[in-house]
C-alpha cells in the first residue's frame, strides 16, 4: 500500500511544446532580468546618458511586470521603443557606424528583447546576446574589475540557461551546476589565451574612437598649469627597477623642455631630433622598466638621462627623449639611466642664445633684482650661487594654492604674494638667470614617486608633476637647480604631502595620516598592474618570446595551432574522463537504477528525489498503462536488490535484461 | 506463513470497521513491532471497537479503564487489602492486568495517574507495596484521546508521548462505509460474536517474523538522512531522539512484514514515519504539534538513494 505523494502535475515534452506558456515562470525572469542586469552594468558608464536611463527603466519595468504576473506589452509598442531609442541613437552619435553606436543599439535591443520573450529560443537568443555584450565592454574598458564583472555576467548568463533548461532544479543545484561548467571552461580559456596568434592593435580601433581623451604634462607652463595636476592621483607611469632605485632627490623624470617665454607662459621651442643623445652616458647606471599610461604626447618621461638601449628613442637636442608616435595606450619600454652624466658641454651658440631671451618690458622688478646681486660678480658660477642664497633667504613660501597673478607673474611672486607652486619658482629662477645673460630653461616632468611596498614599483602620478630649471655653465654644460628645493627641500626629499605648510587641504588618497587607505591603494595599484603587465601586456612580441622559451620557431604557426588543438582535446579528454569515473564510482546496480531513470526522465516522467522505486514504478505503471507490467517488474527488481541484502551480479543481469528489453 | 496470519486478521477486523483499512493495518503493525497505539480522533469514529476488535481477533483478555480526573494510580494497578483470615495483606490487581488494554480519554486523568499507566507501559511490570509484578503477556495499551476538548485536561509530557510506538487518527468513515455501517447489524454484536483468527502462538510468531524483516545498508542511509533532516530543520523544537530512529525502523520492519515482503524499502519507512515521527516532533516557539503537511515536507527534503 503505498503512500498518497500530492501529486505535481508535469507536463511531458511533447505537451510543453504545443501549449508552451506565454510567458517565464518568476524564477526564471528574474535570473534572466539578473543577468541582463549584471551584462549592462559595465557599459553604463560608456552609454548615453538618456540610454542608460531608459534600459533602467526597462530593466525594472519587466521586472515590476513579473512580479505582479502581468503579460508584457504588446509588440506594436515594443517597435515603437525600439525606433525611437535608434533615432535617439543617431541623433547622439550622427550615425550608425562605428562600435559606440552599435554597442548602444544592442544595449537597447536587449532590453527591448526582455519584453518580448515568448519561447525558450528567445531566452537562448537573449543570453547569446549578454554573452556579446559581456565581450563588448572590452571595447571600452580593459581593466582588471571589468574582467571581473564581465566573468561574474558569464556565470550568471549561463546559470540562466540552466535555469531554462530545468525549471524543477533549486537555485542551490542551478548555481553548482552553473558554477561547475564555467570553471569547466578555465582551462580552454588559458590554452587559448596563451597560444591563439595575436594580432597587433586592438581589432576594433576605429579612426573615429583613436584619441583617448588624456590628462598630463602639456608642452606649455603658465602658472596654476602644473598644481593643476598636483589635484589629481592618477598614476602617469610606473618604473620596475633591476635593482635599487636612485635615491629620491635623483628621480627627476624629464618631459619638455621650455625655451620661449612672452611674460606669462613658458612654451617648449621646436628641437632637433636624432637617432642618437646628443651627450655620452657615463657614471652609475640604473636599469628599468617603464610603463606609461596613455597621454597623447611624444615624450618618454624618462628618468635623467637615457642612455641607449634596445627600444628605439628619438632623442631631442634639449635632451628629452621621444617616442616616434604619440602615447595612444599603455606602453612599456626597456629603458637605462645615467644621471651623473655631463650634458651640452658643446652646446651650439644659437641654442645658447634662445636661451637668454626674455620679453621686452615684462617683470622689470625682477630685472632689476637681478641686476644687483649679479653685480661685482666675477663668472656666472657666482652669480648662480648669489641668485640661490637669494632665493633660499627671501621667505618665499609653497603652496598648493598660490594666489593667482597678474601681468607680471614672476615681479608679483618675488615681491607681493611670495607664495607659490614649483612653476612660480621656476619660472622666477630662469627669469632672473636670463636677466643678467646665463642661459637657462625651464624643464616639466615628474619629480619623486612613491615606492609601492607589495610589488617594489615607483609609481609615479600626475600629483608629482614638476618643474625644475636648468642653467648653462662653461665648461659644465647644462646644469639643474630646482628652485623648489630652495624653499621646499622636503618636496623632492619626500614627496609633495610633506612639503606643504599645516593645514592645507590635500586630496584624499595624498593625506599621510591615512594608513589603511594609503596600504589599500598600494595592493589595488600592484594588482592592477600585474593585470596590466602580465594580461593586457600580452602583445605579438610577448607570446613569440614565450614560444620561443618553450621550442616553436619564428613563424611556426602550423605547430602553434596543432599544440592549441591538443591541449584543448586533451583538457576535453580530461574532463570526461573526470565525469565517467565519476559516474562508474556508483556500483554497476545504482548506475543501471540511473540510466533507467534518465531514459524515462526523458521521456518527460523525472523520479522526484524523494521517490522510492516501487512508489515512481507504480506512478510510472499508471503514466504509461502499456508498459505497466515491464515498469512495475523493474522498479520491483531494483528495489528487491537494493535494499534486500547484497545484490549478486545476477540480480544486476536480469535488471540490465529487462531494462534493454523495455521499448518505449 | 506469518504474513497470511496477517492478511487472514486484517480480512475479519475489515468487516466490522469499514473502510479503514490502512489504520487497521498501522495498528496491526503496532501490536506485531511491539509498540503501544495512541489514537486520536473526536468521539464516536470508533476508537473503542478497533481495540474490541482487536481484543476479539486475537483472543486476548481486554481491560478498558476509562480515564477521569479522580482516577487514582491505585485504581489502575491495584490495591493490597488486609485479609483477616490469613493475617496478611494482599494484593487485589487492578485492570492493568490484562493483555489488552484500552485506556479511554486518557489525558482527562492526572499526570500522576497517566505516568503510572506510562510506566507500566514502558516497563511491562507494576511495582505494588514493594513487589514486582510482572504483567502479562503480550501487553499491548491502545490509549485514546480527544484533541478538539481540551478544557479541564492534562496533555501528555513529550517525554510520554514517546512511550507511544505510533499515534493515527481514525477519521469519519467514507460515504460508502458510512452507508454500509448505517445500513448493516450493530456493531457491539459483530464483535462479540466474533471468535480468534489468531492463536497466541501465530501472534508471537508474527513478531518473531517482524523482528528478522532485513534492513539493507541504503536503508539505514536513507533512516539516518531523515533523522537528520529533522534535526538540522529549524522550524522543529527538536529532532528526533535515537529511540526515535529504533521506533521508526521496527514500525517499518512490521509494516514490510505485512506486505509480505523479507526486507523494508524507502516506501515503508515513508508511510509509517507520519505515525511514528507526528506525536514525537514539535515546532519550535510556541510548541504546536506539527501539521501533516510538514511531515510530508519533510519526506520530500530527503532523496532516495
Amino acid at each position: 500500500m503505498p503512500l498518497d505523494w500530492p501529486q505535481r502535475r508535469r507536463r511531458t515534452p511533447a505537451a510543453e511544446a504545443t501549449s508552451r506558456p506565454a510567458s517565464l515562470t518568476r524564477d526564471q525572469g528574474l535570473w534572466l532580468i539578473g543577468a541582463t542586469a549584471v551584462t549592462l552594468a559595465p557599459h553604463a558608464p560608456w552609454l548615453p546618458g538618456w540610454l542608460a536611463a531608459l534600459c533602467g527603466i526597462l530593466l525594472g519595468a519587466r521586472a515590476l511586470l513579473l512580479w505582479q504576473g502581468r503579460r508584457p506589452p504588446p509588440g506594436l509598442i515594443l517597435v515603437l521603443l525600439a525606433a525611437a531609442g535608434s533615432v535617439g541613437v543617431r541623433m547622439t552619435y550622427g550615425h550608425f557606424f562605428g562600435k559606440d553606436p552599435g554597442v548602444a543599439l544592442l544595449a537597447l535591443l536587449l532590453c527591448l528583447k526582455l519584453l518580448e520573450i515568448r519561447s525558450a529560443r528567445d531566452v537562448v537568443a537573449t543570453i547569446l546576446l549578454c554573452f556579446f555584450m559581456q565581450l563588448a565592454v572590452f571595447f571600452e574598458d580593459q581593466s582588471l574589475p571589468v574582467a571581473l564583472l564581465a566573468l561574474f555576467g558569464t556565470l550568471v548568463a549561463v546559470i540562466t540557461l540552466l535555469a531554462q533548461a530545468d525549471p524543477a532544479a533549486s537555485q542551490r543545484e542551478r548555481v553548482r551546476s552553473g558554477a561547475v561548467l564555467f570553471a569547466q571552461g578555465i582551462p580552454f580559456m588559458l590554452v587559448l589565451f596563451v597560444l591563439f596568434p595575436r594580432i597587433q592593435g586592438p581589432l576594433w580601433g576605429l579612426p573615429a574612437d583613436a584619441s583617448s581623451a588624456s590628462s598630463g604634462l602639456s608642452d606649455s607652463m603658465s602658472p596654476g598649469s602644473i598644481s593643476e595636476l598636483s589635484e589629481s592621483a592618477e598614476i602617469a607611469f610606473r618604473a620596475e627597477f633591476i635593482g635599487a632605485p636612485p635615491e629620491p632627490a635623483q628621480r627627476y623624470w624629464r618631459g619638455p623642455v621650455m625655451t620661449t617665454f612672452d611674460g606669462r607662459t613658458w612654451r617648449a621651442a621646436r628641437t632637433q631630433e636624432t637617432g642618437t643623445p646628443s651627450y655620452t652616458p657615463t657614471g652609475r647606471r640604473f636599469d628599468y622598466r617603464l610603463t606609461l599610461e596613455p597621454h597623447g604626447r611624444r615624450w618618454v618621461l624618462a628618468l635623467d638621462f637615457p642612455g641607449l638601449t634596445t627600444t628605439p628613442l628619438r632623442y631631442a637636442s634639449t635632451n628629452e627623449a621621444l617616442l616616434s608616435r604619440p602615447v595612444e595606450r599603455r606602453t612599456r619600454l626597456e629603458l637605462s639611466a645615467y644621471p651623473d652624466t655631463p650634458t651640452g658641454l658643446d652646446e651650439p651658440p644659437a641654442a645658447l642664445a634662445a636661451s637668454l631671451s626674455l620679453p621686452e618690458g615684462y617683470n622689470p622688478q625682477s630685472i632689476a633684482l637681478a641686476t644687483r646681486l649679479a653685480g661685482g660678480a666675477r663668472d656666472h658660477n657666482e652669480i648662480l650661487e648669489r641668485v640661490i642664497a637669494h632665493l633660499r633667504t627671501s621667505g618665499l613660501i609653497y603652496t598648493l594654492q598660490p594666489p593667482l597673478v597678474g601681468r607680471d607673474s614672476v615681479d608679483a611672486f618675488l615681491f607681493d604674494t611670495r607664495r607659490g607652486f614649483c612653476e612660480h619658482f621656476a619660472s622666477a629662477f630662469v627669469v632672473l638667470m636670463r636677466a643678467v645673460g646665463v642661459p637657462a630653461r625651464v624643464v616639466a616632468g615628474y619629480q619623486g614617486g612613491e615606492l609601492n611596498p607589495i610589488d617594489g614599483n615607483l609609481v609615479v602620478r600626475q600629483s608629482d608633476a614638476h618643474a625644475w630649471a636648468e642653467v648653462w655653465l662653461a665648461g659644465r654644460g647644462w646644469i639643474r637647480v630646482d628652485p623648489t628645493a630652495l624653499a621646499a627641500p622636503q618636496r623632492i626629499e619626500s614627496g609633495l604631502a610633506s612639503a606643504l605648510p599645516a593645514g592645507e587641504a590635500l586630496p584624499l588618497t595624498m593625506r599621510q595620516n591615512l594608513a589603511w587607505l594609503r596600504d589599500l591603494r598600494h595592493r589595488w595599484e600592484a594588482l592592477s598592474n600585474a593585470w596590466n603587465q602580465r594580461i593586457l601586456g600580452y602583445n605579438p612580441d610577448r607570446q613569440k618570446e614565450l614560444l620561443e622559451r618553450l621550442g616553436f620557431g619564428r613563424d611556426d604557426w602550423g605547430a602553434l595551432v596543432g599544440v592549441m588543438t591538443g591541449l584543448c582535446v586533451s583538457v576535453l579528454g580530461m574532463l570526461i574522463a573526470w565525469a565517467s569515473w565519476q559516474y562508474r564510482k556508483r556500483d554497476p546496480l545504482q548506475r543501471c537504477w540511473a540510466s533507467f531513470c534518465g531514459r524515462l526522465a526523458r521521456k518527460g516522467y523525472p523520479r522526484e528525489p524523494w521517490e522510492g522505486p516501487l512508489a515512481y514504478g507504480k506512478r510510472l505503471s499508471e503514466s504509461l498503462p502499456e508498459h505497466a507490467q515491464s515498469l512495475l517488474e523493474i522498479a520491483a527488481c531494483y528495489a528487491r536488490a537494493r535494499y534486500g541484502g547484497t545484490p549478486t551480479s545476477a540480480d544486476i543481469r536480469t535488471l540490465n535484461h529487462k531494462i534493454s528489453r523495455l521499448r518505449l | 506463513m506469518p504474513q497470511r496470519h496477517a492478511d487472514r486478521l486484517l480480512e475479519a477486523a475489515g468487516q466490522i470497521i469499514l473502510g479503514k483499512e490502512r489504520e487497521l493495518r498501522l495498528a496491526l503493525a503496532c501490536l506485531i513491532a511491539r509498540g503501544h497505539l495512541l489514537v486520536e480522533d473526536v468521539p464516536g469514529v470508533g476508537k473503542t471497537t478497533l481495540a474490541h476488535v482487536f481484543a476479539r481477533l486475537l483472543g486476548l483478555q481486554f481491560q478498558r479503564i476509562q480515564f477521569t480526573s479522580d482516577l487514582l494510580p491505585a485504581d489502575i494497578v491495584g490495591v493490597s487489602i488486609f485479609d483477616r483470615e490469613t493475617a496478611s495483606f494482599r494484593f487485589h490487581p487492578g485492570p492493568l492486568f490484562a493483555q489488552l488494554i484500552l485506556a479511554d480519554e486518557i489525558n482527562r486523568a492526572t499526570p500522576k495517574t497517566q505516568s503510572a499507566l506510562l510506566e507500566a507501559m514502558e516497563e511491562r511490570q507494576v511495582t505494588a507495596d514493594g513487589r514486582t509484578l510482572a504483567l502479562p503477556s503480550p501487553f499491548f495499551v491502545i490509549a485514546t484521546q480527544n484533541p478538539a476538548n481540551q478544557i479541564g485536561t492534562f496533555p501528555l509530557p513529550e517525554s510520554q508521548l514517546d512511550r507511544f510506538l505510533m499515534r493515527i487518527r481514525l477519521g469519519y468513515p467514507g460515504r460508502l462505509a458510512e452507508r454500509a455501517l448505517l445500513m448493516g447489524e450493530d456493531r457491539r454484536h459483530m464483535v462479540e460474536r466474533q471468535g480468534p483468527v489468531l492463536s497466541m502462538d501465530e501472534l508471537r510468531a508474527l513478531q518473531r517474523a517482524a523482528h528478522e524483516v532485513a534492513v539493507a545498508e541504503p536503508l539505514i542511509d536513507y533512516v539516518q538522512a531523515l533523522l537528520g533532516a529533522t534535526r538540522n530543520d529549524p522550524t522543529l523544537a527538536a529532532g528526533l531522539s535515537p529511540r526515535a530512529g529504533l521506533a521508526l525502523l521496527a514500525a517499518s520492519r512490521a509494516w514490510a512484514l505485512i506486505e509480505g515482503r523479507d526486507h523494508v524499502l524507502p516506501e515503508d519507512v515513508q508511510l509509517v514515519f507520519p505515525h511514528v515521527a507526528g506525536h514525537r516532533l514539535h515546532l519550535a516557539g510556541d510548541g504546536r504539534a506539527l501539521p501533516a503537511a510538514a511531515l510530508v515536507r519533510l519526506l520530500q527534503s530527503v532523496a532516495v538513494t
